[in-house]
């Protein structure tokens, strides 16, 4: 603000000066006055003022664009776009964002003034149109927030997908799952064959009994008590009757 | 009359469960650092020399004493001499602390694989802050990998005494992985076999312990496989393939990592030089893409006699990259499993398919190398007829698996992974080689080299070479009191004891001291399983006293 009231002290005193009315020389004047005003308020380091880098080059490689005055011009459209959806800035028009110190990085520097080309608006309503609109920006020139920066506007960044589930309790459940139902099977197997091994012995002896009643051992040689001979024939007897070798 | 103790379906089994067992995550992450540490190749000629003398002799030996003796540890050493039963109970003691914490890295490998199924992979990417202007702060000084090993899977507190609470996520990583162990332990033995600078002083030492912590020797855990063996199996040519697929697998490893090394040094080499002209390009609005690796110097230079004040002003932002530096960065344990692996997959093409197979891979390793410390701990409670008389086999390993997973809870805590660093260093190491040493000497001089080597040659039905003689009786045990002399000495020079602490505000790692109660944790971890051996010397021997008391008034 100082700097454009010394400009308009040295324009008083210019046309304070005697000099000759010439038409041509009031045009050079406007002019001058014009670009000094514009010059001053757009300056590295101003008031409200921000310096913008663009890095087309690492961003599109061989199909990267020449930066000109064309590209100038879409970049002011787009940050009068951005005002304009301030509310109280519908007003804004290409005219009013000023940019200069073009660098051949790319970087430069812009301000945005109100409709009376006198004032800067102030650096949080333009923070917050830019930040809105970061995304419509970085895609009107091919970019993203890494390759086109502005500077002390930090862009919101895309939070990475979270799932309302995270993914690893569902593969953690599954493995669970089936662990536990594998062991489940193996214990119970296990409790399985060791109840059949119990069973098997108990069934082996009462075969066993059943045997010895039809069955005992007298003197090597097997015989039935329970024979219903009568008594008649001894079965021991007999047979050592068959070891003597008949007549 | 006696039951039947189970039997390897054949023989392959067995010696695939050795393998198994022995080629675990050291050969991953611990033998490629001591290559990188030590002159690269050339570290290979002090490990395969005392491969030959000091891993496949004791190797033989441990499986011999097993397979002759019949029984675990305990077991086995009590019918040696009842005197020395507290050498089995120290293997116990000593396999049971293993197990404690050596699942935490299964637990910690499950976490990662889970993680692994989505697209970006979550440690690729800094998380925002908490208005989304940028990164999160802890992740911008450190790296995202190293975020997410210490913020988001381990939540590490600063220091060792603030303890935190236990994490529910870790927690239920843990209880999957003592839950696929119990899986695998359960039916018992029959389940297990399933389809596993030369001058330098330091690298022959180094050597030597590698050799003798890879294999696994002391712990119990080959006694009790080769417990499972059938009499007449060749031991011998089993220990001597063991030894050398365990030497393969470490030495194919180190290839691996090497490349993986390599190729994490080129792109943060690239890095590098990309985030300097970067600053170069924007500090002096040169054109973008002006400044290339070629000519980087170059500008460097002429940019500092243009300007010299901006230049010197901005100067000690730039950071001199180099490649070599890069490669040097020499990283073991869990730093590089979990940091260095993790960052080179990131940069991968198809970065979720490396992600599962490597983690897989690490999996089956670590419960590999489980299993055989369970069955060291499972084989003598079998064994014994008190406790298998009251509970099925079952219900033995259930317990024992409980009882850590309950103890390796403290290893999810906020301080846990320097507790697990306490594990790491001290549980195993010196009580092993006094283990080891112990055992040689009473297979040697107390059972008798000679009885021994006739109770093979009954039993295998082939001689004893004179060079498997030579080696137990003399070259072994001197190399493993030269290794326990200077470890003990290394330690007792150090003075206070120091550990790593991770820095959140700095975002690295600090150096802290332990505190007192820490100190006195290592002392008892040493301690309770290196005085089994005197003390079970003296019970058994107060034992005999009373008994030879009780029986002298009735003669």
């Amino acid at each position: 603000m100082a700097k454009a009231d010394l400009s308009a002290a040295w324009i008083f005193f210019f046309l304070t000066l005697p000099c000759v009315f010439h038409p041509e020389r009031m045009l050079w004047l406007l002019f001058f006055l014009v670009s000094a005003i514009h010059a001053e308020l757009c300056q590295p380091g101003a008031e409200n003022a921000f310096k913008v880098r663009l890095s087309i080059r690492t961003a599109l490689g061989d199909k990267a664009y020449a930066w000109d005055t064309n590209e100038e011009y879409l970049f002011k459209a787009m940050v009068a776009f951005s005002m304009r959806k301030v509310p109280n800035r519908e007003a804004t028009e290409i005219s009013h964002v000023l940019l200069c110190n073009v660098t051949q990085r790319v970087s430069f520097w812009f301000v945005v003034t109100d409709p009376s080309k006198n004032h800067t608006l102030p650096a949080v309503e333009v923070q917050s149109a830019i930040r809105m609109n970061k995304n419509r920006i970085n895609n009107a020139f091919f970019l993203n927030d890494q390759t086109l920066e502005f500077l002390k506007i930090p862009s919101t960044l895309a939070p990475p997908m979270d799932p309302s589930v995270p993914i690893w309790i569902i593969i953690f459940g599954v493995i669970f799952c089936i662990v536990i139902v594998a062991i489940a099977l193996l214990i119970l197997s296990g409790i399985w064959q060791r109840r059949r091994k119990n069973k098997e012995p108990s069934e082996v002896d009462d075969a066993e009994d059943k045997c010895e009643n039809m069955i005992t051992i007298e003197n090597g040689i097997p015989s039935d008590p329970l024979d219903m001979k009568g008594g008649h024939i001894n079965d021991a007897f007999m047979t050592e009757d068959e070891r003597l070798t008949p007549l | 009359m006696e039951k039947a103790r189970p039997l390897w379906a054949n023989s392959l089994q067995f010696v695939f469960a050795c393998i198994s067992y022995a080629v675990g995550l050291g050969n991953v992450w611990r033998f490629p650092y001591l290559c990188q540490m030590y002159g690269g190749g050339s570290f290979l000629v002090p490990y395969i020399i005392m491969l030959i003398v000091e891993g496949m002799p004791l190797l033989y030996l441990e499986l011999a004493v097993g397979q002759r003796m019949r029984q675990g540890s305990i077991g086995a050493w009590r019918t040696i001499s009842p005197y020395l039963s507290g050498v089995g109970v120290a293997s116990v003691v000593v396999s049971f602390f293993l197990s404690m914490y050596y699942n935490v890295i299964n637990a910690w490998a499950f976490w990662y694989l889970f993680h692994s199924f989505q697209d970006p992979l979550p440690w690729s990417v800094c998380p925002l802050n908490g208005n989304h202007t940028g990164y999160d702060e802890e992740c911008e000084k450190a790296s995202s990998t190293q975020y997410f090993w210490y913020r988001k899977t381990l939540n590490i507190s600063p220091s060792l005494q603030e303890n935190g609470g236990v994490q529910w996520e870790p927690a239920l990583c843990l209880l999957l992985a003592w839950l696929v162990v119990y899986l695998c332990i359960l039916r018992g033995t029959e389940s297990t076999g399933k389809i596993e600078q030369l001058a330098n002083p330091k690298a022959w030492i180094n050597a030597a312990t590698q050799i003798f912590f890879s294999l696994g020797l002391g712990f119990g855990s080959l006694i009790a496989f080769a417990s499972y063996n059938e009499p007449s199996n060749n031991c011998q040519k089993h220990a001597i393939i063991v030894s050398l697929i365990n030497s393969f697998t470490s030495i194919f490893a180190s290839i691996v990592t090497f490349s993986i090394y390599g190729f994490k040094a080129t792109f943060n080499y690239e890095n590098c030089l990309k985030k300097v002209s970067l600053l170069l390009t924007n500090t002096f609005d040169l054109e973008d893409g002006f400044l290339t690796a070629s000519n980087l110097e170059q500008v460097k230079g002429y940019l500092a006699s243009a300007y010299p004040s901006k230049y010197s002003e901005m100067f000690p932002q730039i950071k001199n990259c180099s490649l070599e530096s890069e490669l040097d960065t020499a990283v073991q344990g869990t730093g590089l499993a979990f940091i260095v692996y993790t960052e080179a997959i990131k940069n991968m093409e198809v970065s979720q398919l490396w992600s599962v197979l490597y983690f897989f891979m690490l999996l089956m390793l670590g419960i590999g190398s489980m299993l055989g410390n369970t069955a060291a701990i499972l084989t003598p409670l079998t064994d014994s007829k008190i406790i298998s008389s009251h509970l099925p086999k079952e219900a033995i390993s259930g317990l024992v698996c409980l009882v850590n997973c309950a103890i390796g809870m403290v290893f999810t805590m906020e301080a846990g992974n320097y507790w697990f660093d306490i594990f790491n260093d001290y549980a195993a190491t010196l009580s092993l080689l006094l283990i080891v040493l112990v055992e040689t000497i009473a297979v040697c001089y107390v059972y008798g080299l000679r009885r021994f080597e006739s109770d093979l040659k009954a039993m295998t039905g082939r001689a004893v070479s004179w060079y498997w003689k030579v080696m137990w009786a003399g070259v072994s045990p001197l190399l493993i009191v030269s290794l326990f002399v200077f470890y003990l000495s290394d330690y007792i020079l150090m003075g206070t004891l120091k550990y790593q602490a991770w820095d959140a505000s700095q975002g690295q790692l600090v150096t802290k001291d332990y505190p007192a109660y820490a100190l006195a944790v290592i002392g008892l971890l040493v301690a309770s399983s290196t005085m089994c051996i005197p003390l079970a010397a003296l019970g058994t021997f107060v034992q005999r006293r009373l008994k030879r008391g009780d029986a002298d008034p009735v003669a």
